[in-house]
């Protein structure tokens, strides 16, 4: 069993925001319905749900390119825009994610890809760290 | 159980109309409405009015008369057009009423809908990182759609191009010129795979439509046509829908659509295969693509093939879009939806004129989804 320690909001209100544990590397924590085990993310702040670490590595299920900057509010990223990816990551056996899609081209995107959990900050004023996955990388022959 | 009948319709042409507020668009739809019902508006007993973001519709009592007429608003996201139609049928069939009112207007600022987390039950990291764009969501579902079944981007060009081609002969449309293939493949990417011509716009717009017992519409001597059946359904399990941080393991299969559709077709009593002409909710080129399955009128991966030959053309064997649909129109959340109504009801009246179907339709399917994961379906008999 894992010996995850959850990340209290009292805790680490503005870096984590309860969305990852404080493993190293980081997980993100799922909610585990207590009747079904449906898995959901993010954990619903609901007691028929309990706080579960999920999975680092998945495959991307689906994926968009984020073209223009999105309003603000809410977005709060920087003012200056580059577009990004986001994907939906099926994690084995638990759920599929909303996150972002970092360290690929574009091109080089596709449907089935191996990826692992890599979080990154949003930017500009902001203090929030971000779920997102990057391709896993190659094993060094 | 009376049937319930559509006797008049009514619509303020959509798209961008400086100086008239949302509401104006609505009054305008009603007084065109109440006209060719040929009854007046102390004649109507009840009315549902339905607005996201112009107003509330009750006020508009004020511009068309203080007869204390019962006026209920609507408020339920992108299902208010239609849910103030199944309220207003409802009332009809409960035999409590007989002659009563569903309009739906809105009045859009220009660009995407700025959509809040809280007003979806998100927590506000998810807005902050700039998850809260309902472009992404069709982009992502049409994405993993097009890797399932073969679809090509080609095919999301001629969903737009129908659409425009359509918008042209309808002069309610917002968008009433053609484009041509190649501009809408090579316009710039808002949200891969999708151009800008691929997607509608938030717009302005209003329509009305007058119901009517059967028994009210013989008195009237009008020639009705029937709303067989009017649905409205929320999501299921392991569905896939705007602003979701999560889906489930398998998801993606199961809609609000395939149940409101399924509810419809039985409560109408015939399947999509009697359906002559079909408005489905086109948000953007691939939500027109997976509706046509979603509503049950292709099997999946059938519509590289059904967009090759023509056969949601104004002359194929199943048109769809007939006005131009959301891609044309511009999508004032209120009015859309009933806009697809009176579109239908045009139709199966045979005054569509340059986009007119061929052959008499008798039969016609609207459909209606958006955030949260709503759905709603209408069929007209005539």
């Amino acid at each position: 069993m894992p010996s995850t320690r959850i990340v209290r909001e009292s805790l680490k209100p503005a870096m984590h925001n309860s969305l990852f544990t404080d493993d190293d590397p980081v997980r993100l924590i799922g909610g585990r319905h207590r009747e079904s085990g449906r898995i959901v993310f993010p954990c619903p702040a609901d007691a028929a749900y309990e706080a579960v670490p999920l999975g680092r590595k998945g495959q991307l299920w689906s994926y968009t390119v984020q073209r223009f900057r999105p309003k603000s509010p809410p977005y709060a990223g920087p003012e200056a825009f580059e577009p990004w990816a986001i994907a939906y990551v099926e994690l084995p056996g638990e759920v599929i994610v909303e996150a972002w899609l970092t360290d690929v081209a574009f091109e080089d995107i596709h449907i089935g890809m191996e990826l692992e959990l890599s979080p990154q900050p949003l930017g500009g004023n902001s203090s929030l760290i971000v779920p997102a996955f990057a391709p896993v990388k190659a094993l060094a022959a | 159980m009376s049937r319930v009948c559509i006797i008049g319709a009514g619509i303020h042409r959509f798209g961008r109309t400086d100086g008239l507020s949302g509401l104006d668009q609505g009054v305008f739809a009603v007084r065109a409405a109440l006209a060719d019902a040929g009854v007046s508006w102390t004649d109507i007993q009840f009315a549902y009015g339905g607005s996201d973001s112009a107003g509330n519709p009750d006020t508009m009592v004020e511009r068309l008369g203080l007869n204390g007429t019962q006026f209920i608003n609507v408020k339920n996201g992108c299902a208010t057009g239609g849910s103030a139609l199944f309220s207003a049928q409802m009332a009809i069939k409960s035999g409590e009423f007989d002659l009563g009112l569903a309009v739906g207007f809105d009045k859009h600022p220009r660009g995407a809908f700025d959509a809040k987390p809280a007003e979806y039950n998100l927590p506000e990291w998810y807005g902050d990182a700039g998850f809260m764009v309902t472009t992404q969501f069709f982009a992502a579902k049409i994405m993993r759609y097009m890797h399932l079944y073969g679809i090509s981007r080609r095919t999301l060009g001629m969903v737009a191009e129908k659409a425009f081609m359509n918008g042209v002969h309808a002069p309610h449309a917002w968008r009433r010129e053609p484009v041509a293939l190649d501009t809408i493949l090579d316009a710039p990417m808002v949200s891969d795979p999708f151009t800008k011509y691929m997607f509608c716009s938030p717009g302005e717009g209003g329509v009305a439509l007058v119901l009517a017992s059967e028994k009210k519409a013989r008195e009237l001597g009008v020639k009705p046509i029937y709303l067989a059946a009017a649905t409205m359904r929320t999501r299921p399990p392991a569905s896939f829908e705007v602003f979701a941080p999560s889906i489930d393991i398998g998801g993606g299969t199961a809609t609000a659509t395939r149940l409101a559709s399924a509810a419809a077709f039985e409560i109408a009593g015939i399947g999509p295969q009697d359906i002559d002409v079909a408005q489905l909710q086109d948000t953007e080129a691939g939500a027109e693509i997976m509706h046509m399955a979603e509503n049950g009128f292709c099997n999946d991966g059938d519509q590289e093939t059904w967009l090759a030959e023509g056969r949601t053309r104004i002359n194929g064997q199943l048109p769809v879009n007939t006005d131009g649909g959301c891609l044309a129109c511009g999508e004032p959340i209120g009015a859309s939806g009933l806009r697809q109504v009176y579109e239908n009801i045009v139709q199966l009246r045979g005054s569509g004129e340059g986009r007119q179907v061929p052959d008499s339709p008798r039969t016609a399917y609207s459909h209606v989804y958006g955030a949260p994961g709503v759905s709603a379906v209408t069929i007209l008999k005539r």
